[in-house]
């Protein structure tokens, strides 16, 4: 079983089926508080179904649950098979399953309950922080133990990117989870005012960065040549945008807090590095699809490659949009207006989530030694996932932008030309896009559950041999 | 605003925003040059190394359109940065900060809206509430800053007054409701109007005589006795008829309107627990001559 010989597939098995269903139960808090948004009396006047404590359950499930699991799941998958060596270090990868496992569930637990240290994407109070850094330095000691006994003789770009991704979320969540406990269920962070806030968002935006972009470009730099069955575009390419992205991104997080209390360099600096950050996002996004021409014509056959094409096509959207809204007189626009919750969407479904659900596409069969049962579910959750993707942006876009224009409104005698409550109305239509957008994602991800059911059931899996590395010619 | 506590850390964030630029400029310029390894007939060929059976990398160049976007957003950090505050507690060249931002916005908007308002200063509020143009404007200074509390329709709602009716805390001439706005109110009922020995029985006997003042008959409590305690404790704010103390924001009690709510439990939870509101001042906030606008536009409300 725990052969040297073989690869660890159970770990990545176990993670992969677990991506799939938190993926479920995070969209579909998603899509709930998104029809709370439109029509307010679905809470039903019960505090556990309140938008203020289903939000974060709903980003936390899908961020860290669906997400964590499929960073989880490919890159010890990637991680083995660029080595050429099983997973290090024998049962801590079983341990960060169950570990993780445990805080997804504590944080279900939690979040409706009202337990909250109030910091956006690290509301888990400390005795959960605790847990998950010491889920995460297990997480650390089996990947870089896995790199350091590789058989080859190089480490392939896609480890450049998880291990970036490990390091750096380890060190942005112990130093925003500094907090002082005053019980079980609530601490206190130790930084106060506006070191708070930056503190952060030094965190928020990086989560951004290293979670959900570092580690995703990790998968795109394994599954997309894979599929394409063609090499990685440029080399140097990857190491211009990887040092370039993992200085820059470090630097952004000002940007969320423009016109406020912070001091005026370091909005000055956040804005600045945001900008720059534009090409070194855009080298990742270039490499992926040239890495793709030249498999055109796989485009038309193969729903997989879809998922992948469409994903960095809105990865360079969405990195595109981001730096625009971090210049200042943009932001002065978009920031608090739903436009904000559309660029992260066009991130989070449009990149994330397709880069993912193609990953897992290209897993299952092997994970599972089996076909996958069908090609036209695939085809059809392509299909609804791009259209949701595309209804909840640009519903998010002209309800954020209307909002923006309302707030600013003036009339001849300097007085505001609408209240809020008029922009609050004028949003309810696009509101009921975006729950419809999201419910077809939703939709799909329920038609891969099913799918990838359908594949496992009554599969036997195997343990892969580790074939012997192809040494350099 | 700069607040570094010794100048270490100006020199530490200018050190690594411009080390870092630096570097990606190097990084640049290095890599930006030659292209990857050619075959024997000058065609594309992979660095040599394979992991996983068959990924292989080639060594393209880096495309020139996104090294010269590189490039611009590189050069434009830098000039950002002489101009603006940035680099440590290096004020920038333009001696930008948000906060004279602020100011001059402000400045600018006061000079081109400032006379719109001023010219109905002169004007008493009693002739202007017959100004058309001049009523819209209070109406619409009132949606910007009063509905929040008071409703839309000047309604009010449980703790904030009604604006449209005739009863008045603090009293309805306009210069009670221009002292209101300019320097705010603080309405405050003690609990058990501070006699703080008075039973539960007590309670509702107040409550009882405090319904029948407006003609009401409470289910509960006897009011003949509550009468006594009325006229020994109440009748400070409220006054003995019951028609409150404007001078001091004393309810009127014989109107049947209710600010914190009318049932007995409302009424009851009043005496027990008292009730405390707050209406912020406005006078330095919004300036005379606004102040003199909504005046006239809520004294109007109540005085067709």
């Amino acid at each position: 079983m725990a052969d040297q010989a073989t690869y660890n597939y159970k770990v990545v098995r176990q993670f992969s089926i677990m991506a799939i269903v938190w993926g479920i139960v995070g969209m579909t808090v998603g899509v709930y508080i998104a029809a709370e948004l439109a029509w307010p009396f679905l809470n039903f006047d019960i505090p556990y179904l309140s938008f203020g404590r289903l939000r974060p359950l709903h980003t936390n499930a899908v961020i860290f649950a669906f997400g964590g699991s499929v960073l989880f799941a490919t890159s010890y998958y990637v991680v083995q098979r660029t080595c050429h060596t099983r997973l290090f270090g024998g049962g801590l990868a079983a341990f960060t399953f169950w570990g993780w496992q445990l805080v997804i569930v504590l944080a279900a637990l939690s979040f409706p309950l009202g337990i909250t240290s109030s910091k956006e994407y690290a509301e888990l109070e400390w005795p959960i922080d605790i847990l998950i850094t010491v889920i995460w330095v297990v997480y650390a000691v089996v990947f870089f133990g896995t790199i350091m006994k590789r058989k080859t003789p190089h480490i392939y770009v896609a480890n450049w990117f998880y291990g970036a991704f490990i390091i750096t979320i380890a060190v942005l969540h112990i130093f925003n989870n500094l907090e002082i406990p005053v019980s079980l269920t609530k601490s206190y962070s130790v930084y106060a005012g506006v070191q708070d806030a930056m503190v952060q968002w030094w965190y928020g935006h990086n989560a951004v960065g290293f979670f959900l972009t570092a580690g995703f470009l990790g998968m795109m730099y394994y599954f997309v040549p894979k599929q394409a069955g063609r090499p990685v575009y440029s080399y140097r390419l990857s190491i211009v945008h990887f040092w370039a992205l993992v200085f820059t991104y470090i630097w952004a997080g000002p940007h969320h807090l423009h016109y406020t209390a912070l001091p005026d360099w370091t909005q000055s600096l956040g804005m600045v590095m945001s900008l720059i950050l534009l090409a070194p996002s855009w080298g990742g996004m270039i490499n992926g699809i040239m890495t793709l021409s030249g498999a055109w014509e796989k485009l038309r056959s193969d729903p997989v490659i879809r998922f992948m094409i469409v994903s960095l096509s809105f990865y360079g959207m969405s990195t595109f949009e981001g730096p625009m809204m971090a210049i200042k007189t943009v932001n002065a626009l978009s920031h608090y207006t739903d436009w904000t919750v559309g660029h992260v969407h066009s991130g989070a479904l449009g990149w994330v989530a397709m880069v993912s659900m193609g990953s897992l596409y290209y897993m299952i069969p092997r994970l599972f030694n089996k076909e996958m049962y069908s090609m036209k579910l695939i085809e059809i959750h392509f299909w609804l996932a791009t259209i949701g993707v595309l209804l909840y942006i640009s519903s998010m876009w002209v309800s954020g932008i209307m909002q923006g224009l309302m707030w600013r409104a003036v009339n001849a005698d300097g007085t505001l030309t609408y209240s809020f409550i008029e922009s609050v109305e004028a949003m309810h239509p696009f509101y009921v896009i975006r729950m419809l957008g999201g419910l077809l994602f939703l939709a799909g991800m329920c038609i891969m559950a099913l799918n990838v059911w359908r594949t496992v059931a009554g599969s036997e899996p195997q343990e892969a041999k580790i074939p012997e590395p192809v040494l350099a010619h | 605003m700069f607040d570094f506590v010794s100048p270490f850390w100006s020199w530490f964030i200018i050190a690594g925003t411009g080390g870092g630029i630096i570097a990606m400029f190097i990084l640049n310029i290095w890599l930006g040059k030659d292209s990857g390894p050619k075959g024997e007939n000058g065609e594309t060929v992979t660095m040599g190394h394979v992991w996983d059976e068959d990924l292989a990398e080639y060594n393209n160049p880096l495309p020139k359109w996104w090294l010269n976007m590189f490039y611009i957003t590189l050069v434009f950090g830098i000039v950002y940065l002489i101009l603006y505050p940035g680099m440590g507690s290096f004020q920038g060249v333009l001696g930008w900060t948000q906060a004279n931002q602020y100011d001059t916005e402000v400045k600018a908007a006061d000079a081109q809206y400032g006379p719109l308002y001023e010219k109905h200063l002169k004007v008493p509020v009693a002739a202007l509430v017959k100004d058309a143009d001049a009523l819209k404007m209070g109406e619409r200074l009132y949606l910007n800053y009063c509905t929040v509390c008071h409703g839309s329709d000047a309604g009010g709602g449980p703790g904030y007054p009604n604006l449209r009716d005739e009863d008045w805390l603090w009293g309805g001439t306009p210069e009670q409701i221009k002292a209101g706005i300019t320097n705010g109110r603080m309405g405050m009922m003690p609990p058990k109007g501070g006699k703080t020995d008075m039973t539960e029985a007590d309670v509702q006997d107040v409550a009882a005589y405090v319904f029948s003042l407006s003609g009401r008959d409470a289910k509960a409590g006897d009011a003949a006795k509550g009468k006594t305690t009325f006229d020994t404790v109440c009748m400070a704010c409220h006054l003995p008829d019951g028609k409150g103390n404007q001078a001091l924001g004393g309810a009127n009690l014989t109107d049947n309107i209710w600010l914190y709510g009318g049932s007995e439990k409302a009424v009851h939870k009043t005496i027990t627990e008292g009730r405390s509101g707050k209406m912020p001042a406005h006078g330095e906030f919004l300036g005379e001559a606004k102040v003199h606008l909504l005046t006239a536009y809520i004294y109007s409300l109540s005085n067709k």
